[in-house]
C-alpha cells in the first residue's frame, strides 16, 4: 500500500502531506526532512526509485518520486505496489492538478492545499490507488465542487468577490510546473 | 432572510481564511512562529462562535496549520462539528481536517460512529464518498467493528483494523471482483491485492476468477496488480504457476507498456522460483525474461535500468548461470553514476561469482573502491567484496593467500566503517583454513609492525584499528609460525598501542603473554638464557604501561602477567625450565563457537532462568562496586612498585588463578579454549612444582631496571620496513597470474609451496589451496539448523490477518456485528396479555435479504456453470463417478441422520446460508434437506473446481482420475469436518471392502433413528409441561444426542445435562459405539480446556492428560461415559477441541488410533426449563430486571406451529408458559440463574418472529442464534 504522499518543494517546504499510516506530528517532520534530504541530493537524471528511508516501514520501503520543476511528489510505498505503476500515477495526479489549476504551479499549492487534497482523495483512498482515469478524476471533483457553488448560493457572492480583490495583488505566479510527455501507459 | 444571509457573510469577509493565513505566513517570514501563534489565537476565537461558517473556516486553516507540524488534537471536537454540518461545503472541510489529524487512537472518534453511518448511507454519493475516504484514514478498531456492516459494500480499509469481519465480507469482495465497472473492480483487486500479501493461501480459491479477469481486462492497473497478486500465491500452488506461464509470456511479448512488461516478469521469475525444484524445463521462459531485462538494463531511461538489475537480481538466486551470461552488462553498470543502479549491481555481482572469475571480479571492485568517492559507497563496496568472497564458506575462495591479501589491502582503506568485520574475517580464516596460519601470521605481524598508519587519528575514530585485534590475535595464537617472535614483540609493546581502544589493549596483552611463552619456549631448547632473561626483562619493564590504563580490563590482565612474568623471572634464575608450563597455559586448540551454540546451551533441570538467586539489593547498596575497585587498586599498586611485593602463597596464587579464570569467563573478548583444554590447562597448573620451592626459598626479585636498548631498537625497526611491505594490488595480482597460469596446464601438479594442502576442484579444474575446517563449538546435542524456523514477527500489526483462514465454511457466530440494542423499530403489533413489548427489528436485516437474493440468483447460475464442466469432466470415468457418488451419499447420510451436529460442527457454511437467506426462499418440501445439499454440493464444486481448473493442464495425465477421485473424497472429508490425517486416505482405500459392509450397518442404523424422531413428537408433548431438558431415560431418544466424531471403527455422540444445584457444573454425557468388528480399548477423551469451560480431571493431572474411559468396547457395543466440566461464564457458546484416542485390537496385534472432535456447548445447554405461570411471567417481565432485549426473524420448514413450540421446549430446554393461537412465551433459567423470556409468534405470511428478553445480553443474542439453528432445523 501507500504509506504517505508528500510533496514539498526544492527547500524541502512542505506544500502538502497525507499519511495513510498514522504518525505524530514531529515524526511526520521528520520523515518529511529525511525524504527530502534523500531525495534532494539527487540528480535530475538518476533513476527515480530510492530504498534506504528509515522511518516508514522498515526495509519494505521504498521512495518514487517525481521532481517537477520547483516541487518533489514523493510517494512512500511498500513492495505491494508496483514502482512504474506508482511513477505513473505520479504523472496523472500532477497532469489531473494541472487541469484542475490550469496551468499549476507552486502558489496553486500552496494556496489551494485544501483543493489539492480532494483532488488527492479521488485518487488515493486509505493507501490504495482508487481511480487512475484522468477524466473521470476531473467530472467527479468537478460535480463536487458544483455541489460546494450550489451550497453557497446568493451567499458567497460577496466573499467569492473579495478574494477576487485579495487575489489581484497576487505577485505574477512564477513558471508553471513543465509537464514532461512521458509515455502514459493507459 | 437573504439580506441577512448576505449581512452575514459580509460580516465573515472580513475574517481570515485560508488563502489569507497562507499569505499572512508567507509575509511574516522572518517570525513565522509568532504569527501562527497569533492565528492560532484567533482560529480559538473563531471556533466559539456558533456560525458553522466560521469554524469551518477555522478548521481549514488548522488543516494547513497541521501540516506545517502543529498539533491541532485539541480542536478534535470542534472538527466533528464541522463534519456534522449538512452541508456539503463544510461537511468536506471537516472530514478533511479529520482525515488528516486523527487516528485510531482518537477519543473523540467514538462520537462519529453514527454521523459515518448517516454519511455513508447517505443519498448523495458524494457525502457517502467523502465519509469514506475519511474513514479509511482514521479507521479505528471500534469504529470499524461498529460500521463494518455499513461500509462492506463500499470500502475496505475497514479490514485491516477488524479481521474478524474479514470473513463474513468475503463473498462479498468477490462479488465486486465481477462488477462491470472497472472502477469498482479494481478497487476490488487492489484490496485483496491487499489483503493476499498477509496470507496468500486464502485467495487461492479465487485463483480462476483472477486468471479470467487477468486474460480479458485491458486495464494495465487491474493487471499489474492481478500478476502481482499471482506473484504472491505461484508459491503456495505450483501448479498454478505452470497455468501461468503462458499467457504471461503472451503478454511479455504482446504489451508495450514497460510497467505491465516488468511485472509480468517479475511474476514469471516467482513462478519459476516455485517451480525450480519440480519442472526443469523452463529454460526458454528464463531466457525470455533475461533478455527483457538485458533490454530494460541497456535502456537509457534509469528506472529501467534499476528496475532490470533489481529483476535479475531475483533471477540469480535460482538461475544463476542464465544470468552470468549478462555479466559484461552488469559490470558496466557498475560504472553508472547513479548510486542506486551501482549498489543494486553490486548486489548481482555477489551471485555471479565462481571460482574463475571471483578474482577478476574482486580486482574490478577494488579498483572501483579506488576511483569512488563518498565514504558510504566505498563501504558498501568494502562489505560487498566481503560478503562475495566468504559466501557458502568461502566457496569460490581457492587460494586464500590471495584472499588474506585483499583483506589487508582493505585496510588501507580510508575512513571505513567495516573495521570490525575484516577483522572477524582475518580471525576466521586464520582459525579455519589451518594452511593459510602460516601465510596469516607473517602478514599480520607486518600490519602490527606498521600498526602506526592504522592507528593514526583519523583513522582511530572509524574503527579500522579494530583488525589490530585480529592481528594480535592472530599472531599470539600462531606464534609458532613467526619468523622473528622477538620483533613481533618489540612492536606490540611500542608505547602507541596504549592510544588504541581498550578491549583491543586487552588482546595485545594476553598476546604478548602468548608470544612471550613461545619465545620462552624456543630459547629454552636453545638453551639461549640471556635472550630469555632480557625477554623478561623487557616485558616487565614495559608492561606497566598496561597496567595503567583506564582500562580495568586491560589493567587486570596486565597486573595477572606482571605477576606471572616475576614469578618466572625468579625461577629462571634458579635455572628451572619454566617454558613448558607457561605454554600449557595456552594449550589447546580453539575452535569458532557457532553463531547460535549460545541459544542451544540447554537450560539444566531444575534452573528458573527468571528467579533471583539473591534478593536484589536495595539501591543504596552500592557495596559491591566498592569492593571491585579496592580489589583493582590493590591489584595495580601491586604491579607498579617492586618494593611492596611479596612471594604469593598457594592461596593467593590459587585466588589470583581463580580471578583470571573468572574474568576470563566474563570478557566477551577473551577467546575460551573449549573444556578439554580448560582442564588441561588446569591440571598442569596444579602439576608445577615450582609453587613449594616458592614457598622455602624466597627469591629477590631485580626490580624496575630499563633497558632502553631493546625498546628502543624494537621502536626503530618498524619506520623502516615501510609500507610497501604489504602485500597490494600488485601482491594479488601475483595470485591472478598464477591462477590463470595453473589454469593453462591444468593437470600439471604443481608442489604447493611450504607443502600446503591441496585439493583438486573436479567440476572447473581450479585447484583449491586450502581447505575450510568448518567444525565448529556446539552444545552436546544440538544441531546447526534446528529450531530456526523464521516466526512472524510479532510488531506487524495486521499479523491478526494473516491467522485468518477464507476458505473454512462461515461459522453461525461470523456474521457481520449488527448493533442490536441502539435502533429500534416497533412493530405495531401489539402483544397481548404476556406484556412483552419488544418487537424489534433491524433496519440493516431488513434489507439484507434483496442483496441476497440477487447474488444467489447468479451464484446459482455460476453454480450450475460449474456443474456442467465437472459432469463432462466425470463422464471419463464412469468408475469414480460412482466412487463420488458413494462418498457423497454418506455425506449425505450423515447430514440428514445427524443435522444437528452438522450445524454445530461447522457445517457451519450450511447452516450460515440456512439462517440468512431463509426468509427469501419459500420453505422446501420436508424430508429431503435441498438446501443442505445444495450447499454440500457447493463446497464440493468449489474445492473440485480449483483443482479441476489447476489440473486443467495437465489433463492427459493417467494419475488425473486418481487425483480427482482423492480431492472428492478430501471434500467430503472435509464436509464431515472429521480432520483426518492424510494417510488415512490411503487407508481408507484398502478397506474399501470394509467401508461397503460399514454403510450398511450405517443404513440400518439410519433407519432406527428415524423410526425413533417419528416416535418423538409424542415425547416432546410429554416432556414439555415437565422438565424437558434432562431425560433419565436410559435409552434416552436419539435426538437430543449430537454426533460428537465418528471414524470407521468408533462414533460418540454426546448430550450435556446440568444441575440446578451445581451452577458451575456441566456433565457431557457422551455415548461410545464400536462399529468395527474388533475390540477397542485404552479409550482416553481429552479436551482442551479453554479458560470458561474446564474438564475435571483426577486430582493432580495437568490439563494435557485425558480422562480415562472406564469400559473396553467389545465388537459393535456401545457404552456411555460421563464427563464433567467447570463453568465459569455461561452467556456465551463454548466450542472446545478434543481428541479421542484409542487401541484397536485384532489378530495381528494393536494399533492405536485417534479422533480429533469439536464438543459444542450452546448456551441453551445451561438452561433447565423450570415450570413458570403466567402470572409469575407477567411478574417477572414487569420487574424491569430483565432489562435486554433482543429479536429476531426467521422462516422455518415446520409449517405446524406446535411442532414450533415443542422443538423450541425441547432442544431449547425451556418451558412454555402460555400458548394463544399462533403465538407462545417461554421461559427458561439457567444454572447460574439468568432468567430468558421468549415469545414466539407465527407471522401469517408463515416466517416467525421471536422477541426475547434477558437478565443478561451476550447470553440473549447467543440464545437466540440459537434457536434460529433449532427451528431452522428440518
Amino acid at each position: 500500500m501507500i504509506k504517505a504522499i508528500l510533496v514539498f518543494n526544492n527547500h524541502g517546504k512542505p506544500r502538502l502531506t497525507k499519511f495513510f499510516v498514522h504518525y505524530n506530528e514531529d515524526m511526520q517532520q521528520q520523515i518529511i526532512r529525511e525524504t527530502f534530504h534523500l531525495v534532494s541530493k539527487r540528480d535530475d537524471n538518476v533513476c527515480n526509485f530510492l530504498e534506504g528511508g528509515s522511518l516508514i516501514g522498515g526495509s519494505d520501503y521504498k521512495i518514487i518520486y517525481r521532481h517537477y520543476a520547483t516541487l518533489y511528489f514523493v510517494f512512500c510505498v511498500d513492495s505491494s505496489e508496483s514502482e512504474l505503476g506508482i511513477l505513473d500515477l505520479i504523472q496523472v495526479f500532477v497532469e489531473t492538478l494541472d487541469k484542475c489549476f490550469e496551468n499549476v504551479c507552486e502558489l496553486d499549492l500552496i494556496f489551494h492545499v485544501d483543493k489539492v487534497h480532494y483532488i488527492l482523495a479521488e485518487l488515493v483512498m486509505g493507501g490504495m490507488v482508487l481511480e487512475t482515469n484522468m477524466t473521470e478524476i476531473l467530472t467527479r471533483n468537478e460535480e463536487q465542487n458544483k455541489l460546494e457553488k450550489q451550497e453557497a448560493g446568493i451567499s458567497a457572492a460577496p466573499s467569492r468577490a473579495v478574494s477576487a480583490v485579495k487575489n489581484i495583488n497576487l505577485p505574477n505566479l512564477p513558471s508553471n510546473i513543465q509537464l514532461p510527455n512521458l509515455p502514459s501507459f493507459r | 432572510m437573504a439580506l441577512k444571509k448576505v449581512k452575514g457573510s459580509l460580516e465573515r469577509v472580513l475574517d481570515k481564511d485560508l488563502q489569507d493565513l497562507v499569505r499572512g505566513i508567507r509575509k511574516h517570514k522572518d517570525n513565522e512562529a509568532k504569527y501562527i501563534a497569533q492565528c492560532i489565537d484567533e482560529i480559538k476565537q473563531e471556533l466559539k462562535q456558533d456560525n458553522v461558517a466560521v469554524k469551518a473556516n477555522a478548521v481549514a486553516k488548522l488543516t494547513y496549520l497541521e501540516m506545517l507540524s502543529y498539533d491541532i488534537s485539541w480542536a478534535a471536537f470542534n472538527i466533528i462539528e464541522v463534519m456534522s454540518s449538512p452541508k456539503f461545503t463544510f461537511k468536506r472541510i471537516g472530514y478533511l481536517a479529520a482525515a488528516q489529524s486523527f487516528h485510531e487512537d482518537t477519543d473523540v472518534l467514538m462520537l462519529t460512529t453514527n454521523m459515518i453511518r448517516k454519511d455513508i448511507n447517505s443519498a448523495t454519493q458524494y457525502d457517502a464518498g467523502l465519509a469514506m475516504s475519511g474513514l479509511a484514514c482514521f479507521m479505528s478498531h471500534d469504529l470499524a467493528r461498529d460500521l463494518a456492516n455499513d461500509v462492506m459494500t463500499l470500502c475496505c480499509a475497514s479490514l485491516f483494523q477488524f479481521p474478524e469481519a474479514l470473513r463474513p465480507a468475503f463473498p462479498r469482495l468477490k462479488d465486486k471482483l465481477e462488477d462491470p465497472d472497472p472502477g469498482v473492480q479494481s478497487a476490488a483487486v487492489n484490496v485483496i491485492c491487499e489483503l493476499a500479501r498477509k496470507n496468500p493461501k486464502n485467495y487461492l480459491s479465487l485463483a480462476p476468477l483472477f486468471f479470467k479477469l487477468m486474460t480479458s481486462s485491458t486495464n494495465n492497473w487491474v493487471l499489474i496488480k492481478i500478476i502481482k497478486l499471482f506473484g504472491a500465491l505461484t508459491p503456495l500452488e505450483p501448479r498454478l504457476g505452470k497455468k501461468l506461464i503462458e499467457p504471461l509470456t503472451n503478454l511479455i511479448h504482446s504489451t508495450s507498456a514497460m510497467s505491465l512488461l516488468y511485472e509480468c516478469i517479475n511474476t514469471v521469475i516467482a513462478v519459476l522460483i516455485s517451480l525450480s525444484s519440480g519442472m526443469p524445463n523452463h529454460s526458454a521462459s528464463i531466457q525470455l525474461c533475461v533478455q527483457k531485462l538485458r533490454i530494460l538494463i541497456e535502456d537509457s531511461d534509469q528506472n529501467l535500468k534499476y528496475l532490470g538489475l533489481l529483476a535479475m537480481g531475483r533471477i540469480l538466486k535460482t538461475h544463476p548461470k542464465s544470468v552470468q551470461s549478462h555479466k559484461d552488462l552488469i559490470l558496466q553498470c557498475l560504472d553508472d553514476k547513479d548510486e542506486s543502479i551501482r549498489l543494486r549491481a553490486l548486489d548481482l555481482l555477489y551471485g555471479m561469482v565462481s571460482k574463475k572469475n571471483l578474482m577478476e571480479i574482486v580486482k574490478k571492485l577494488m579498483i572501483h573502491m579506488d576511483k569512488a568517492e563518498g565514504t558510504q559507497y566505498r563501504d558498501e563496496l568494502l562489505s560487498k567484496i566481503i560478503q562475495i568472497c566468504s559466501q557458502s564458506n568461502y566457496q569460490y575462495i581457492t587460494n586464500f593467500e590471495w584472499y588474506v591479501s585483499i583483506l589487508v589491502e582493505l585496510t588501507k582503506i580510508e575512513g571505513t566503517r567495516h573495521g570490525k568485520l575484516i577483522a572477524s574475517q582475518m580471525l576466521d580464516v586464520a582459525i579455519r583454513v589451518k594452511a593459510i596460519r602460516h601465510f596469516a601470521v607473517s602478514q599480520m605481524a607486518q600490519l602490527l609492525d606498521n600498526s602506526h598508519l592504522l592507528v593514526g587519528s583519523a583513522m582511530h575514530r572509524n574503527g579500522i584499528c579494530e583488525v589490530l585485534y585480529a592481528a594480535a590475535w592472530i599472531v599470539g595464537e600462531f606464534s609458532e609460525h613467526l619468523y622473528d617472535p622477538r620483533a613481533i614483540l618489540d612492536a606490540m609493546l611500542r608505547s602507541r598501542v596504549t592510544s588504541l581502544p581498550g578491549h583491543i589493549q586487552g588482546v595485545y596483552v594476553q598476546n604478548i603473554i602468548k608470544l612471550y611463552s613461545f619465545i620462552l619456549l624456543k630459547s629454552e631448547k636453545d638453551d639461549d638464557k640471556e635472550d630469555m632473561q632480557e625477554t623478561t626483562q623487557l616485558l616487565i619493564e614495559k608492561l606497566p604501561m598496561f597496567a595503567e590504563s583506564a582500562d580495568l580490563e586491560v589493567q587486570e590482565r596486565a597486573c595477572s602477567i606482571l605477576q606471572l612474568l616475576k614469578y618466572v623471572l625468579k625461577l629462571q634464575a634458579k635455572e628451572v625450565e619454566v617454558g613448558e608450563e607457561v605454554a600449557a597455559l595456552f594449550d589447546g586448540e580453539l575452535n569458532p563457537v557457532a553463531p547460535k551454540a549460545q541459544r542451544k546451551v540447554p537450560v539444566p533441570e531444575g534452573l528458573d532462568l527468571d528467579k533471583w538467586i539473591n534478593e536484589p539489593p536495595s539501591e543504596d547498596e552500592d557495596e559491591n562496586p566498592i569492593e571491585a575497585l579496592f580489589v583493582s587498586d590493590e591489584h595495580g599498586s601491586m604491579g607498579q612498585s617492586s618494593r611492596k611485593y611479596e612471594e604469593p602463597t598457594e592461596d593467593e596464587l590459587r585466588r589470583r588463578r581463580d580471578m583470571r579464570r573468572q574474568q576470563q569467563e566474563n570478557n566477551p573478548h577473551y577467546l575460551r579454549p573449549d573444556s578439554p583444554s580448560k582442564k588441561k590447562d588446569s591440571a598442569y597448573m596444579n602439576d608445577i612444582p615450582v609453587a613449594k620451592i616458592d614457598l622455602s626459598v624466597p627469591l629477590h626479585v631485580p626490580g624496575l631496571k630499563r633497558k632502553k636498548g631493546t625498546s628502543r631498537s624494537g621502536g626503530g625497526r618498524g619506520p623502516k620496513s615501510a609500507y610497501s611491505h604489504i602485500p597490494g594490488m600488485t601482491v594479488t595480482d601475483k595470485y591472478m597470474k598464477e591462477q590463470t597460469k595453473k589454469e593453462k596446464r591444468k593437470k600439471k601438479k604443481k608442489k604447493g609451496r611450504k607443502g600446503r594442502a591441496r585439493e583438486t576442484d573436479s567440476e572447473e579444474d581450479i585447484p583449491v589451496m586450502h581447505e575450510v575446517d568448518t567444525t565448529v563449538d556446539m552444545p552436546e546435542g544440538a544441531t546447526l539448523s534446528d529450531g530456526e524456523e523464521e516466526r512472524m514477527d510479532p510488531n506487524d500489526p495486521h499479523r491478526a490477518l494473516a491467522d485468518i483462514d477464507i476458505d473454512k465454511p462461515l461459522e453461525s457466530s461470523e456474521t457481520l456485528p449488527v448493533r442490536t440494542h441502539r435502533v429500534v423499530n416497533d412493530v405495531p403489533q401489539s402483544v397481548p396479555s404476556t406484556g412483552l413489548k419488544l418487537a424489534e427489528t433491524l433496519p440493516v436485516e431488513e434489507e439484507k435479504p434483496k442483496k441476497k437474493h440477487h447474488r444467489k440468483k447468479d451464484e446459482k447460475e455460476r453454480k450450475k456453470d460449474r456443474k456442467e464442466r465437472k459432469k463432462k469432466k466425470r463422464a471419463e470415468s464412469v468408475e469414480e463417478m460412482k466412487l463420488t457418488q458413494e462418498t457423497k451419499e454418506e455425506a449425505e447420510n450423515n447430514l440428514m441422520g445427524y443435522s444437528e451436529f452438522d450445524t454445530s460442527q461447522g457445517g457451519g457454511e450450511a447452516d450460515d446460508e440456512l439462517s440468512r437467506e431463509s426468509p427469501a426462499t419459500p420453505p422446501p418440501t420436508p424430508k429431503t434437506p435441498p438446501e443442505d445439499e445444495d450447499a454440500t454440493d457447493a463446497k464440493l464444486t468449489e474445492l473440485d473446481d480449483i483443482n479441476f481448473w489447476l489440473s486443467a493442464t495437465d489433463a492427459p495425465k493417467p494419475g488425473e482420475a486418481e487425483n480427482l477421485k482423492e480431492a472428492n473424497e478430501a471434500a467430503v472429508e472435509e464436509l464431515e469436518e472429521r480432520p483426518i490425517e492424510k494417510h488415512k486416505k490411503k487407508k481408507e482405500k484398502k478397506a474399501k471392502k470394509e467401508k461397503r459392509e460399514k454403510k450398511e450397518k450405517k443404513k440400518k442404523h439410519r433407519k432406527e433413528e428415524e423410526e425413533k424422531e417419528e416416535e418423538e413428537p409424542t415425547t416432546f408433548e410429554e416432556v414439555v409441561d415437565n422438565e424437558p431438558a434432562i431425560t433419565e431415560a436410559p435409552l434416552p431418544p436419539m435426538s437430543s444426542y449430537k454426533l460428537l466424531g465418528e471414524s470407521e471403527f468408533i462414533k460418540m455422540t454426546y448430550e450435556t445435562r446440568v444441575s440446578p444445584t451445581q451452577p458451575q457444573q456441566v456433565i457431557v454425557s457422551v455415548i461410545f459405539s464400536n462399529l468395527s468388528d474388533k475390540h477397542l480399548k485404552s479409550l482416553d477423551f481429552n479436551v482442551m480446556d479453554s479458560l470458561n469451560t474446564k474438564l475435571t480431571r483426577e486430582h493432580g493431572a495437568t490439563p494435557h492428560d485425558g480422562v480415562k474411559v472406564p469400559f473396553q468396547l467389545p465388537p459393535s457395543a456401545a457404552n456411555e461415559g460421563q464427563f464433567a466440566f467447570t463453568l465459569q461464564n455461561i452467556t456465551m457458546n463454548q466450542k472446545l477441541k478434543g481428541t479421542l484416542t484409542y487401541m484397536i485390537k485384532d489378530d495381528e496385534g494393536t494399533t492405536c488410533e485417534k479422533i480429533d472432535f469439536k464438543l459444542l456447548l450452546p448456551v441453551s445447554a445451561y438452561f433447565l426449563g423450570a415450570p413458570c405461570n403466567s402470572d409469575r411471567f407477567a411478574e417477572l417481565l414487569g420487574s424491569g430486571d430483565l432489562s435486554f432485549k433482543s429479536s429476531i426473524n426467521l422462516t422455518t420448514r415446520d409449517t405446524e406451529f406446535s411442532h414450533i413450540v415443542a422443538k423450541t421446549c425441547f432442544y431449547g430446554h425451556l418451558s412454555l408458559v402460555e400458548r394463544v393461537n399462533n403465538t407462545a412465551s417461554f421461559y427458561g433459567c439457567s444454572i447460574q440463574q439468568h432468567h430468558v423470556c421468549l415469545l414466539v409468534k407465527q407471522l401469517p405470511s408463515g416466517s416467525l418472529s421471536v422477541d426475547g428478553k434477558s437478565s443478561n445480553d451476550t447470553l440473549l443474542s447467543s440464545y437466540l442464534d440459537e434457536i434460529k439453528n433449532i427451528l431452522n432445523q428440518p
